[in-house]
């Protein structure tokens, strides 16, 4: 098993084909999306590959130290250009195949006009503990 | 959970004050009711003994002198105790009334404070805890020890208050569930157990709040998790016996004649909880009560909140004049906004509203559902076209 982080992006990723904001979707377009989203979760945990799965607000900032004894230097709230992430999800699955087509049935979650939305996911592996038997 | 698992955690209070008051210091005492509770849950799985109380302070105290013993540091105090221990368990209303305010010290952070009084009041685990916050146990480990220490460095002299336990409570109340514990209940029963241990109608105040929220859980959230407001719950989902205990409390309370915040909420909750149907709520009572909150917390929350009803009671147009005395950036204004301008029929801006209060909305369930709102009244829009 291996474990992957799949990052969604408010903004960054290259833009989808169907990209209209959510609030111009019919409500049942909205609602189909939703429910999409959560059986997909449901779904992954019912298959034992669910890990975690968090949303980040679109606020944020950037912070640095300034050196002892000078408070740390903030800047933010971000930029309209800075690459934004939007939230992940972590799955624990048997291969980079398996991952990737999850990620692929994520992004197609449907969208305006019910066609899916084919948003792009970054799709990161995680460095793994070394092996007990290495030999 | 069982129900002897709550029967269990209920003396759990109860045997670390004993314990405390035979001398043990809090810290070691605290730990020591753990190590009980554990083997108690172990022991007792198929049989409980004839007095639990007794059974948990016997082993108690003994896990208690293995601990003092080990420590070396401990010994000199530790030869001070008689190390048999007094025959037969005393409980004391006011042992257990002194942990709650150790529990809820001023010098503890809120989260600090929190988890302290679900294991040494509650008798929770520190992994059930740690569940329930989603935090790692050793995490929640941490966090309880440094409490404790805290605790013994600020000094028992100066324990919390009534207040600083409610608010305690209240923060465990609003936190709901997750993991196996049910923290909203686990708050009604130490608000049960304080409000039987203090004469103080603000306690009685805060269990009627919380009955009468409780009351309306089920038909908050979708089965999908999403959030329900108020005008569209199945009003028969409602648990009328927690209602009419909460109203009962309630009224016991204000007939005191000494109203507070919490009385006051009580008071809008059980209006709410009254109601039928939500054409038929009291909105008028329901903003008097608000200016009486007023009184005892004028925060931008009440104001917001006085603002809606304001809007059901008297029009949108009096909603929105008073919305205008609540400051920009005040969490969930702008979905309050919408609401009053779409009331008021300016769809427009009640769909950008909506849309800007989804982007800053606190959690998931209140981005869905004000998402969900903006994509309604744009669809409005278009149908009128």
């Amino acid at each position: 098993m291996a474990k992957y982080l799949l990052l969604k992006h408010y903004r960054g990723a290259p833009q989808p084909p169907n990209a209209a904001p959510m609030d111009q979707w019919t409500p049942d377009e909205v609602e189909a999306h939703m429910k999409y989203m959560h059986d997909f979760a449901q779904r992954l945990e019912g298959t034992g590959e669910l890990v975690d799965a968090q949303a980040l607000s679109p606020d944020g900032m950037w912070v640095r130290s300034d050196g002892e004894g000078r408070p740390p230097v903030v800047d933010g709230p971000f930029a309209e250009t800075k690459d934004l992430i939007a939230g992940w999800m972590v799955i624990d699955v048997d291969s980079d195949e398996r991952a990737i087509e999850l990620a692929g049935e994520l992004s197609a979650a449907p969208g305006a006009g019910g066609e899916p939305i084919h948003e792009w996911l970054e799709v990161r592996p995680f460095l793994t503990a070394p092996p007990t038997v290495t030999q | 959970m069982t129900v002897a698992d709550v029967e269990l955690r209920e003396l759990v209070p109860r045997v670390l004050g004993v314990l405390v008051r035979r001398g043990a210091d809090f810290a070691t005492a605290e730990d020591a009711v753990q190590e009980a509770l554990v083997r108690a849950l172990s022991a007792w799985e198929r049989e409980a003994p004839a007095d639990p109380a007794a059974w948990l302070v016997t082993v108690a105290w003994r896990a208690f002198l293995d601990m003092a013993r080990s420590d070396a540091a401990r010994r000199d105090r530790e030869v001070r105790h008689d190390t048999r221990p007094p025959s037969g368990v005393v409980p004391d209303a006011d042992d257990t009334l002194r942990l709650y305010f150790l529990c809820a010290h001023p010098e503890l952070t809120p989260s600090s404070a929190v988890a302290l009084t679900l294991r040494a009041v509650g008798g929770l685990t520190t992994r059930q805890i740690a569940q329930a916050y989603l935090v790692p146990e050793a995490t929640m480990a941490q966090r309880i020890s440094r409490a404790k220490r805290t605790v013994a460095a600020a000094g028992l002299d100066r324990p919390g208050d009534v207040a600083t336990v409610m608010r305690v409570l209240y923060l465990v109340f609003n936190e709901g569930y997750s993991g196996d514990v049910d923290l909203a209940a686990e708050a009604i029963r130490l608000t049960r157990q304080l409000a039987a241990l203090v004469d103080e109608p603000e306690v009685h105040g805060l269990l009627a709040l919380m009955l009468l929220h409780h009351a309306r859980r089920r038909s908050r959230t979708r089965p999908d998790g999403g959030i329900v407001p108020l005008a569209e719950q199945d009003r028969t989902r409602w648990d009328t016996g927690l209602i009419a205990e909460g109203i009962d409390v309630l009224q016991a309370a204000l007939a005191r004649d000494r109203l507070g915040e919490y009385q006051a909420q009580a008071a809008i909750a059980a209006l709410h909880a009254d109601a039928p149907t939500v054409e038929e709520t009291d909105w008028v009572q329901i903003v008097e009560w608000y200016d009486e909150l007023l009184r005892f917390a004028d925060t931008p929350v009440v104001r917001l909140n006085r603002a809606v009803a304001i809007g059901e009671a008297d029009g949108a147009p009096a909603g929105l004049a008073a919305l205008a005395e609540v400051a920009e950036g005040v969490p969930r204004r702008d979905a309050v906004a919408a609401h009053l301008h779409e009331r008021n029929g300016d769809l427009e801006l009640a769909a950008k509203l909506y849309a800007q209060a989804a982007l800053d909305a606190p959690s998931l369930a209140e981005r869905d559902h004000q998402t969900r709102q903006a994509a309604r009244v744009n669809q409005l829009l278009r149908d009128r076209g």
